[in-house]
């Protein structure tokens, strides 16, 4: 629900009393005879989009529809017909867009979770072809929000399709470093990896590197954790068998830690080895049951139906053993 | 089979805080802070069991009174919705038939004549009369039509129009945006197959791409993102599988990781659903994560056996949404501490149809709290949605397609 308030309230002037919209016979809204869903309109709501409907109707390209197009959009800024309509006659009237970029942002900095309005931003942007304050404004949403999903994935856009990767992998770690639990972010630095250098090995490496450090700190983050798979399905050598990886993890255990997603990481690793056949001797199938019920009765009770299942599944392979290799626990 | 559920003992509940670890966050921060708000919820509940042992108890008359009067008149905050207006419709209508209430005859006509109004020229259902056509006000228009499920409603939707108009927002890489000259992410998807579908106007051309489309949304979480490369999120996980597996294009994912992105969705001290890691619990979530799993089940189930309980915790979901959703006066929310909308009463209660329904119904509390099973697929009641894919289907399909195909 948009703040009502204008600052110039009290002068606002609805366009029926308007001299510039005289010769305009406002078009009521065509709704059913008998109301449905009907809406309770302000006055000045109604009065704006009865003009807005006259004009689209005739498809006048002009400033003062542009200027009425300001005015729907910031009574209701999730119309898309407004938006729309407002970008033709933006181009029928060869305005300039950098205009439109100042004003589309005000809009987005008090509006920041609409689709509409980040649509009309990566619009203009793609006409102007300038990306060059996009990172800007992205940020200024996320130092308010970080975790706000329109403002990343205009910023996944922009950077993508203008090759701006430079720097990125620095703001991520930031605002890892600000707040590790921020999944948003973590996911960020999966994208700039994924399309830059890829996870290559030295990649790998380093990215484990920097995730277990991060584990260590708060080894309940789930953020990270997820971070670590999302890595390990690019290791050649799958989850069991990165030593780095599984050493940290049984140390994490032999020092008493009970994060049920370190539990659950070691989990598929003994599935994993026991699918394999062969491999690491501390993961087999009883100590992968044998985890599912403690996360089940104590360390991860929610999920109890999860690791119940988790632990049916392993008895279903166990059992089909010889006559089928296909696992379905990987 | 049926089942009573009892709620969780109140000293369990207790034990189930956010672990800091001694390292609080912002994250951490806004955890906790919804941890005491929804604790004090159940310590209250399990103060007036004393008195009350009939509790938890869904408000069936306050939420069918709120939403009977909201098919009608909505007050001017809901201006803000004024281009979703066929979603309020489809909103209300399939609430109310998870309440188990049927609109009377004179209702149902004013319902279909005001969603023609917003159907256009093109083919597609817009926000409202007059607004240009767009897919997700389109599909909220078609379910709202086959909830209603008469004659004249099936009857009203322009199969024909609407397969050319799907045709028009369909891009070259499958994917669809949700109107001509919009955005493009796996709503467009969902909303697409889901009309397509239902009124049996799918043929093989308008589909080309769009699993390959979809599975690419998959992240290295498990769950699916609104566009590939962002973040896995619930409202659009549900997009991406109920759109795959009306493609019957389910094994192309990673069921396993899917799987596990689930259930670790569900929130150990609320019960309810986020939509993505480390975030806060929302009432909505409770369909778009909950109502993910039957789906799910399918897939798991290929060589015919389906899991025989819920994988996630039913009866915590059905605490959060009996407990911490309702709003006394009808009508249901995100938290507490929030107001009710017409959105989240739908979403809600389309998640508390998914806990209680699984091979046999399990209800926590009194039977009275039983309210309809839903379609995984399209969330509406099974019998409606049973009823319209007859339908649509005796009628074959529409000229062009058949020669496309
Ligand atoms: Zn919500």
């Amino acid at each position: 629900m948009s703040d009502s308030s204008d600052e110039n309230d009290s002068q606002y002037v609805l366009y029926r009393d308007r001299p510039e919209w005289k010769n305009v016979t406002p078009l009521k809204q065509d709704d059913a005879d008998e109301p449905v869903v009907a809406i309770d309109y302000t006055e000045a709501f109604v009065d704006c989009f009865d003009y807005f409907r006259a004009i689209l109707k005739n498809k006048e390209i002009s400033e003062r529809a542009l200027e009425l197009t300001q005015t729907a959009a910031h009574l209701n800024p999730a119309n898309y017909t407004v938006w729309q309509y407002r970008r033709d006659i933006l181009k029928g009237l060869d305005k300039d867009l950098n205009e439109e970029l100042d004003y589309i942002e005000t809009v987005i900095l008090k509006q920041t979770k609409n689709y509409q309005v980040w649509h009309h931003r990566k619009v203009i942007v793609e006409w102007l072809k300038d990306p060059s304050k996009e990172k800007y404004l992205t940020e200024a949403v996320l130092t308010k929000d970080a975790k706000n999903y329109h403002a990343w994935q205009h910023r996944q856009w922009v950077i993508k399709t203008f090759k701006l990767f430079d720097g990125e992998l620095d703001y991520v770690d930031c605002l890892i470093t600000d707040d590790v639990r921020n999944n948003s972010a973590w996911n960020q630095r999966y994208f700039i990896i994924n399309n830059t250098t890829g996870f290559t090995e030295e990649v790998l490496k380093r990215e484990i590197d920097y995730t277990l450090l991060h584990i260590k700190i708060v080894t309940e983050n789930e953020s990270a954790w997820n971070y670590l798979r999302g890595l390990l399905l690019h290791a050649k050598e799958g989850l069991s068998k990165n030593k780095r990886v599984s050493d940290f993890c049984e140390e994490l255990y032999a020092s008493g830690n009970r994060s049920p997603f370190l539990l659950a990481v070691i989990v598929d690793m003994c599935c994993e080895v026991a699918s394999d056949g062969a491999g690491d001797t501390r993961y087999t199938v009883e100590r992968a049951k044998e985890l599912c019920g403690e996360l089940m009765t104590k360390y991860d009770k929610v999920r109890a139906n999860y690791w119940q299942h988790m632990i049916e599944t392993m008895d279903n392979v166990g059992k089909k053993g010889t006559e089928d290799e296909g696992s379905s626990v990987n | 089979m049926s089942l009573d559920l009892k709620l969780r003992p109140i000293v369990d509940i207790r034990k189930c805080k956010f672990n800091t670890e001694n390292f609080p966050t912002k994250s951490s921060d806004e955890q906790i802070c919804v941890e005491q708000a929804v604790q004090k919820k159940y310590e209250d509940l399990h103060i007036k069991l004393k008195v009350h042992p009939s509790l938890p108890e869904l408000l069936k008359e306050h939420h069918k009174n709120f939403l009977y009067n909201s098919i009608t008149y909505l007050s001017s905050g809901y201006e803000c919705l004024d281009s979703s207006r066929p979603w309020l419709c489809y909103w209300i209508l399939h609430s109310l038939s998870l309440l188990g209430v049927q609109l009377d005859n004179r209702k149902k006509k004013s319902v279909v004549k005001f969603l023609s109004k917003c159907q256009n020229e093109d083919g597609g259902y817009g926000g409202g009369p007059g607004q240009l056509s767009h897919l997700a006000a389109t599909y909220a228009a078609v379910n709202s039509l086959v909830i209603l499920g008469t004659e004249e409603a099936l009857a009203s939707i322009n199969r024909q129009k609407l397969q050319d108009f799907l045709f028009r927002i369909r891009q070259v890489d499958g994917s669809f945006s949700m109107h001509v000259g919009g955005e493009v992410d796996i709503r467009g998807a969902y909303c697409a197959l889901s009309v397509a579908s239902l009124t049996g106007i799918l043929v093989p051309k308008l589909l080309d791409g769009t699993a390959e489309w979809i599975v690419s949304c998959q992240t290295y979480e498990g769950g699916f993102a609104g566009f590939p490369g962002m973040e896995a999120h619930g409202g659009y996980a549900f997009c991406g599988l109920a759109a795959l597996v009306i493609l019957n294009k389910g094994h192309l994912i990673d069921e396993q990781a899917l799987l596990r992105w689930l259930v670790n969705r569900q929130m150990r001290l609320e019960g309810g659903f986020q939509g993505r890691t480390n975030k806060l619990v929302d009432g909505c979530y409770s369909f778009w994560q909950g109502g993910a799993f039957p789906l799910l089940y399918t897939l798991l189930s290929r060589d015919g056996k389906f899991p025989p309980n819920h994988i996630f915790e039913e009866r915590a979901l059905q605490e959060y949404l009996l407990v911490c959703c309702q709003s006394p006066a009808g009508g249901l929310l995100d938290k507490p501490g929030k107001n009710r909308d017409i959105y989240h009463t739908c979403y809600t209660l389309s998640g508390l149809s998914v806990a209680q329904h699984y091979r046999g119904i399990s209800i926590l509390g009194s039977k009275r709290n039983a309210v309809m099973p839903t379609h995984s697929l399209y969330n509406i009641t099974p019998d409606l949605a049973r009823k319209a894919l007859l339908y649509f289907s005796s009628l074959g399909l529409p000229n062009k397609g058949t020669s496309d195909t």
